[in-house]
């Protein structure tokens, strides 16, 4: 990993590769009053070829808040390196003018003020827009998507992502690879898949019984563009049956597999491929340690871990781009290539701002469709907000606050346990609290809100379990969600610390005594990944907490004591 | 740890059992490599290991071993109660020195292969698996 100053210079000097990126470009942009349309995606095409990647929906059909984390830590060789760097230190080291809107787009702090200012963002008829612009510029550009794509939302959830493939499909995409589709159950993949008018590539699907390749998702597909040949290989998410409920899609085993990753680039090098592009869900900090490892790949779209960052990261001769979450961003990368090798890029990440972006007619007309049989029950208020509601962060976010308070009181439970996922748009305070909006942060094909007894021993297991996931210094042993979120428990954690030590001073909140390894606690959650967890709904749960409060506020949150950054 | 039935309800049926801190190398792991070498040194060299990172389920982790020149690869789950896994061994006219099978471990641990090449000589490698409750994606 290079830093910025780096890059520009490494990428000027290095006679292969020229780079470029839409950067500059903001700068003026943000200092001016408005922005129009023409402005926001004002690109001088360049090269001979146009990647257009858009990744990590999570069935956002509709523009939202999305407020970016303001804690991100890296760990071992990228502790403090992008995309671990948030906030006001983000700003600086892209050149971000504060209060601008790429501090909005891009960056957390001022959010409520920024998001009044500036408004929604996302919105796939936005997209279109976009991904049309610069089709008319480029009309053979090339339209991936990096996955988490059918999953997120009520409707999505109702439909069994019909609603996302329909308006996906009004998008006209190449490709596409995969996460969270799977938790549809591997029957409902295979339906979807068999009909999918675009490739659905995974070089690391493979069937679980034999340990072979899966016939059904290819792990690479040719393109030709620009007169120039192109492999897009496709990377699933590695850690599927680990941090999803591997009994709903058992026929499958995953991995990051970068042998086979290697074997791959250098088949489809041997078939002529002049380029070769990795639609990763590796998340950032594995596909960075990829690009190291695996000779060949010129670009990697990067997914899963919801970074969104103005400029490519360049490991070796690889481009890392990285392009956000939740329909909020889309980015463009225009490719040089010739005599089979790539000269030079230039590339801009587009914020979706909703109100700057003509929605696309058509397509707003296919969402209307798939939300038309669940339009009153999606504009049900049940309640108010006092506060902004956010997920995103290492280690807590208000939504889930609200989410495990809501456990701690209609569960009865002493300590909840609410999963660091880093999908859930936000809420601004004094907007309603709709069903929609509930939902987009809990639907799941396994939101079964449980109740157990844990001894503190083992709710100590599970917090260093978790954190390893997360802090583990070698980014192959990183699943990419964030720290589970407590209610009710307090704790201290040492991120430089190895598993078994990172955790310590374990609280119970409500009567400020620490917690005994051998007492046993009620505790209450959702999405366990095992098959027969019962209980009722998350979302019933955390309506009916909501409804009794009429108007939710959340205190801040100090119950999370992180030191060893 | 005391487990009881509905933790392993919520939590997960083998992987519940053996998360929790990595497993060191124990002493039967030792005994067995000196066995194999009979006390020789052990560089590194022609001897490949592909174990996953993290294991989709302990039970039965997908493991592959290679080589272009043993006679002999052993392979060894340091972490485990018995250490010893299996014993490769190729004849002068093997087409491929390559085995691929499945292991059962206990927990996170190293997973080791020594080979015995033809010339007498000894190398190894190794790979940390992870086995993990899980259930935190983003």
């Amino acid at each position: 990993m290079i830093s910025r100053r780096d890059f520009l210079q490494t990428s000027m000097a290095a006679s292969a590769l020229l780079g470029a990126s839409g950067f500059g470009q903001w700068g003026r942009i943000a200092a001016q009053q408005s922005l129009t349309q023409d402005q926001l995606l004002q690109f001088d095409t360049f090269g001979n070829v146009s990647l257009i990647h858009i990744t990590d929906i999570h069935a956002q059909l509709k523009p939202i808040y999305f407020r970016e984390p303001s804690v991100n830590l890296g760990v071992g060789p990228n502790k403090g390196e992008v995309p671990h760097v948030t906030g006001a230190d983000f700003r600086r080291l892209y050149g971000i003018e504060d209060g601008s809107r790429s501090h909005y787009a891009l960056s957390s702090g001022d959010f409520t003020a920024l998001a009044e200012g500036y408004g929604r963002v996302g919105g796939l008829d936005r997209v279109s827009t976009v991904i049309n612009q610069i089709r008319s510029d480029r009309p053979d550009a090339l339209l991936l998507d990096g996955g988490d794509t059918w999953h997120g939302s009520y409707t999505c959830h109702h439909t069994q992502g019909q609603d996302m493939v329909d308006v996906m499909n009004a998008l006209k995409p190449d490709a596409m690879t995969f996460h969270w589709e799977f938790t549809l159950g591997s029957d409902r993949v295979r339906e979807i898949v068999e009909g999918l008018p675009f490739a659905a590539l995974g070089q690391n699907i493979f069937d679980a019984e034999w340990d072979e390749p899966a016939e059904l998702f290819p792990p690479y597909k040719f393109f030709e563009r620009g007169g120039v040949k192109i492999a897009v290989i496709g990377q699933a998410f590695p850690y599927m049956p680990i941090a999803n409920p591997g009994w709903m899609f058992p026929e499958y085993a995953f991995g990051i597999r970068d042998e086979n990753m290697q074997k791959m680039v250098d088949q489809v090098r041997a078939e002529g491929a002049e380029l070769v592009v990795c639609l990763s869900h590796n998340g950032f900090d594995v596909d960075k340690k990829m690009a190291g490892i695996v000779k060949g790949i010129d670009v990697i779209l990067s997914g899963h871990t919801h970074d969104a960052l103005p400029e490519p990261v360049l490991v070796g001769e690889t481009i890392i781009v990285a392009s956000g979450s939740n329909g909020k961003f889309v980015s463009r990368v225009d490719l040089d290539v010739r005599d089979g090798q790539m000269m030079g890029f230039r590339h801009k990440l587009i914020p979706i701002f909703s109100d700057v972006i003509t929605p696309d007619a058509e397509v707003t007309a296919v969402i209307d469709a798939v939300r038309a049989p669940y339009e009153d029950t999606l504009a049900d208020v049940i309640g108010k907000t006092e506060s902004l509601l956010y997920r995103r962060g290492n280690f807590n976010g208000t939504w889930d606050d609200v989410i495990c308070d809501a456990l701690l009181s209609e569960r009865e439970a002493d300590i909840a346990l609410s999963p660091g996922v880093r999908w859930g748009p936000s809420l601004l305070p004094g907007q309603d609290i709709t069903r929609e909006d509930l939902w987009n942060v809990t639907s799941m094909s396994y939101g079964e809100a449980y109740r157990t007894e844990m001894t503190g021993e083992y709710l100590h297991v599970v917090l260093e379990d978790v954190a390893d996931n997360l802090f583990n210094p070698d980014p192959y042993y990183q699943q990419g969600g964030d720290m589970v979120r407590t209610g009710g428990l307090g704790y201290r954690i040492d991120i430089s610390k190895p598993q078994g030590s990172r955790i310590t001073e374990m609280t119970l909140l409500k009567t400020g005594e620490r917690i005994d390894p051998s007492k046993t606690y009620q505790v209450a959650g959702w999405a366990s990944v095992n098959e027969g967890t019962e209980g009722p709904p998350i979302w019933d749960v955390v309506e009916a907490h909501i409804r009794n409060q009429g108007t939710v506020s959340v205190a801040p949150n100090n119950s999370v004591e992180v030191v060893g950054i | 740890m005391q487990l009881t039935r509905r933790n392993a309800i919520l939590m997960g049926t083998g992987a519940v059992l053996v998360a929790g801190l990595p497993l060191a190398s124990s002493a039967a792991g030792e005994d067995a490599i000196a066995a194999f070498t009979g006390g020789a040194d052990v560089g590194e060299g022609d001897i490949k290991l592909t174990a996953p990172e993290i294991a989709e389920n302990g039970n039965t982790v997908p493991i592959e071993v290679s080589s272009d020149s043993a006679v002999e690869i052993m392979v060894l789950a340091l972490g485990n109660p018995t250490p010893a896994v299996a014993t490769f061994k190729y004849g002068p006219l093997a087409a491929s020195r390559t085995a691929s099978t499945r292991i059962r471990l206990a927990g996170t641990q190293d997973v080791m292969a020594i080979a015995k090449l033809e010339d007498g000589s000894f190398v190894k490698t190794s790979s940390t698996v992870k086995v993990t409750i899980g259930g935190c994606g983003g």
